[in-house]
């Protein structure tokens, strides 16, 4: 087959499922530069990607989300993901099967469609984990449909290919656990021990990692590189600081004291009025929010860790130097 | 008699459970529970007030922002801290496109598959569709062409036996009316929708730095302006902030209006279902400058459906039982309390997991009953533009005059299942409007050089009173919000939050008074238990916010004298 051929094909295939060719490179132009890539890289992606093509030759890959003690920010960062988009992700990527915010059905229907998934894509399907697990007075903080979201979330665990703990609550317990933990609120660690586990830590997390996390577990078939915290390395390699636009500024000892001075305005680095950055690893400098337009220092305010273990406790107050830390 | 179980109810936020009665098939009883709690308000406790706005927004993400908002302005208001203009407009123009952005969300992707049956779209004629849509407004995307290709694409979809976040939807019910037609413009605009959800909350992101969860600061925003920088609102950013709220006001006048007119006349009967317990509550919202009373959403109380007489809102009025709560009071269980007077300790006696059924004769839901006057009211959209009207205000009369007369019925069909839709509708369209009024006079103020967004004058603790008590209000999407805060020598000695979930999903008072959602939810038609879609009508007419609604007081034995500034 000649390479015209192909691209054909593919363009066929694409049309068939209302993906459009210019979609297709503009999401392989976002997912190079997620990976570090610099842009010249986005041909042999899409390259890369076009011959793994699970979702135009078979079953779209079955998600199941399961809501605990959230606050469903998870929920709603994923549906600000520009690359692929929710819509283009619902609808052309994946079976979202199970998600309790935008699933049509409620009650004993709603229940029936996570079991028939379940059954269906047993060890095969990905479960997507948002909020924490309250262990004290026999997991009654958190109940579903009668059961604990303990027994829910170890029957969902069991069957899954990989467990993504979504946000700062699923992956160290997050606000719930934080002083005194009224509920002793606990990451979903020891819950859904053995299964493999991404963790994609932020409150909340960014949307576009957790596509591309699941785009690069169904286009690859494994997992991203994880790093020792279990988070893919692609996102949380690097400290905020490292990477940050004002990072020039923090060079040249130009610091900002106050929120209404001509230094704050001039961009000068947010540490002395408490930014974490450099104490933070998250992809925000470089993915950045909402279809990349602005993210939290840039727009002003300092960087408070929300991606990191107990940042509740261990960086509050947030505008507060970090005790006896500082930035390289 | 047969005993209904809907849980979980999807499409809300949050873990809510719905038991019911349903007799002939009408619903006779019914009971809402909250089933999730995690006690935030004990986790602020000696913390740094000026940090407390980042704990509670994650009280919910859903309405994101509108907790820190009310967090800012009770800090504010006990230290005494007015914000500059550029701080107040900001804060107006994040919370006015949450608003539109959570209104338009509400609609297409958590209640219209209750009057919307997807699988019927594919037998629509899409040239009748085009008719449809050019009839309705002028949004662009009305030709046959278009229409052909959502339809094709909604055949593949469900071709494919694939229906994710459809499947086991009640498709072909009886209780679905809608002609194929409007089905599949709806689909159209579901999709619509989703796209342009994520592309207008960049407006939030760019004054906010991201959303959800966009960052507020006491004394104003940490929103730093300069025309000269990359790395500050500058004049690229404001004009993008210009094209997304043109965006977004295009499609709440072009698509989310009509469509919620052109879907509600088919539902006739909606308008005389699912009314709640007849009385309002705002505490009003979107302040303007210098003037203290002056909110382009009033606040107000409306007893009995008399819209003509509204009474001044007072928070000193507002109190809470714990009667039917899973909560203790260390004194009188059965009296209620103010939130600067409450107490509570978690105390769950209800079955233990897994169950059947709750013990609904006691104690049976983490959400607490909160009275104004010992009364159950309403809040949300409803509650809002019926007080706008009744006071007189002109674009909400019209905008309502207008919808009530393109349905053929008179301001009685408001109190119904319907009438809130409809009414969410409408101040969506008002906010977006307003809108401009706070971008044009921001855009002035950095014209004229003014970069001011916050005041650092009494940001440090030293330049504060030993102890200083203090009310934030705020209108969130669902409905008045109320943060009340101690400080005491620099940090929250007390927190207390009365959310608009909970006066709506309350359980009875030990009068028997029975929440909205109870209330709402009586004589409604049940074809099929197993299939509840009317009940998810009423029940989404809510807007459901559980996450909001379940909290834990702190004890708090001082009577408040705070004077509440709006603000």
């Amino acid at each position: 087959m000649n390479s015209e051929r192909v691209e054909r094909n593919l363009d066929a295939a694409f049309e068939s499922v209302g993906v459009s060719r210019r979609d297709f490179m503009k999401f392989c132009g976002a997912m190079t530069a997620l990976l570090g890539l610099p842009p010249v890289f986005t041909a042999r992606v899409a390259r890369a990607l076009e011959n793994r093509m699970p979702f135009v030759k078979e079953r779209r890959p079955s998600v199941l989300w399961l809501n605990l003690q959230s606050c469903t920010g998870c929920t709603e960062s994923f549906t600000r993901a520009d690359h692929p988009s929710v819509a283009e992700a619902v609808l052309n990527m994946i079976s979202l099967d199970f998600n309790e915010t935008l699933q049509a059905a409620s009650g004993t229907e709603a229940e029936a469609a996570c079991e028939a998934a379940m059954k269906e894509n047993h060890g095969k399907y990905i479960l997507v984990v948002e909020g924490s697990l309250p262990a004290a007075d026999s997991g009654r903080y958190c109940v579903m449909c009668g059961k604990t979201g303990e027994t829910f979330l170890k029957k969902m665990a069991g069957g899954a290919a990989c467990v993504i703990a979504l946000g700062t609550c699923a992956v160290y317990g997050g606000l719930p656990a934080a002083s005194p933990n009224p509920t002793d609120a606990r990451s979903i660690d020891d819950a859904v021990a053995p299964a493999a586990v991404v963790k994609i830590p932020g409150c909340p997390p960014i949307g576009d990692v957790l596509m591309a996390t699941i785009v690069h577990y169904l286009f690859f078939g494994r997992l991203p590189s994880l790093d020792s915290e279990k988070r893919p390395r692609f996102a949380y390699g690097k400290f905020i600081h490292e990477q940050c636009r004002r990072h020039y500024h923090f060079e040249n000892a130009e610091m900002s004291t106050s929120f209404d001075d001509e230094a704050y305005r001039g961009g000068y680095c947010l540490f002395p009025m408490g930014c974490k950055g450099a104490f933070t690893k998250n992809a925000c400098t470089v993915i950045r929010w909402n279809m990349g337009s602005n993210w939290c220092v840039g727009a002003g305010h300092p960087c408070v860790g929300c991606s990191e273990k107990d940042f509740w406790d261990k960086f509050t107050p947030f505008y507060a130097l970090a005790e006896g830390r500082n930035p390289q | 008699m047969t005993r209904m179980v809907i849980d979980p109810v999807t499409r809300i936020e949050g873990h809510l459970r719905i038991e019911a009665e349903v007799d002939n098939g009408v619903l006779r009883k019914a009971w809402a529970s909250g089933t999730m709690f995690r006690g935030i308000e004990t986790i602020v406790k000696d913390r740094d007030p000026r940090d407390v706005w980042y704990f509670v927004q994650r009280i919910c993400s859903v309405c994101t922002g509108v907790h820190a908002i009310a967090s800012v302005r009770a800090v504010e208001n006990a230290l005494g801290i007015t914000i500059p203009e550029n701080g107040l407009l900001i804060r107006n123009l994040i919370e006015g496109m949450q608003l539109i952005h959570d209104h338009v969300m509400h609609f297409y992707h958590l209640h219209a598959l209750d009057w919307v049956d997807i699988t019927a779209a594919l037998n629509a004629d899409v040239k009748k569709a085009s008719l449809l849509q050019e009839s309705i407004s002028d949004w662009p995307k009305s030709n046959p062409r278009y229409f052909q290709e959502v339809k094709d694409k909604l055949k593949a979809f469900i071709g494919s036996g694939q229906l994710g976040i459809f499947a086991h939807g009640y498709w072909g019910h009886s209780a679905y009316k809608l002609p194929p037609e409007v089905n599949l413009i709806a689909v159209a605009h579901y999709i619509n929708a989703l796209e342009w959800q994520k592309s207008v909350a960049r407006f939030i992101a760019l004054l906010g730095g991201r959303h959800p969860c966009p960052n507020f600061l006491v004394g104003g925003m940490a929103t730093a302006i300069n025309p000269d920088s990359d790395q500050a609102l500058n004049a690229s950013r404001i004009l993008m902030m210009r094209e997304t709220l043109q965006e977004a006001q295009d499609f709440v006048e072009k698509v989310y209006f009509p469509d919620v007119l052109a879907i509600a006349s088919f539902y006739p009967e909606w308008t005389k279902l699912g009314e709640g317990v007849g009385n309002f509550l705002a505490c009003g919202d979107f302040p303007a400058f210098g003037k203290k009373d002056e909110l382009f959403m009033p606040g107000g109380v409306i007893w009995k459906r008399k819209i003509d007489n509204v009474k001044d809102f007072d928070q000193k009025n507002v109190s809470e039982y714990v009667t039917r709560s899973w909560y203790t009071y260390s004194d009188d269980q059965a009296k209620a309390k103010h939130p600067f007077d409450g107490e509570t300790n978690p105390k769950y006696t209800g079955p233990n997991p897994p169950y059947d059924f709750l013990d609904v004769d006691g104690k049976y839901s983490w959400i607490k009953a909160p009275r104004y006057e010992d009364k159950p009211v309403e809040v949300g959209p409803l509650a809002r533009v019926l007080i706008a009207y009744g006071r007189g205000h002109k674009q909400i009369r019209e905008l309502v005059d207008k919808g009530t007369k393109q349905l053929g019925v008179g301001n009685a069909a408001l109190f119904s299942t319907l009438g809130r839709t409809l009414a969410r509708s409408v101040e969506t369209v008002a906010v977006a409007d307003k809108m401009w009024e706070w971008y044009d006079k921001f855009v002035a103020n950095v014209s004229a050089g003014n970069f001011v967004t916050a005041t650092m004058e009494k940001w440090e603790p030293r330049t504060w009173p030993a102890e200083a008590l203090g009310v934030g209000l705020a209108e969130a999407p669902r409905g008045a919000l109320g943060h009340w805060i101690k400080i005491k020598n620099g940090k929250v000695d007390r927190y207390q939050i009365v959310v608009s979930t909970t006066w709506n999903a309350s359980p009875p008072d030990p009068k028997g008074q029975i929440g909205a959602y109870e209330a709402a939810l009586v004589g409604t038609p049940v074809a099929d238990p197993a299939k509840p879609v009317e009940v998810l009508r009423t029940i989404h007419s809510f807007d459901p916010c559980i996450a909001c609604a379940v909290h834990v007081y702190d004890a708090v034995h001082q009577k408040s004298e705070a004077e509440v500034i709006m603000p």
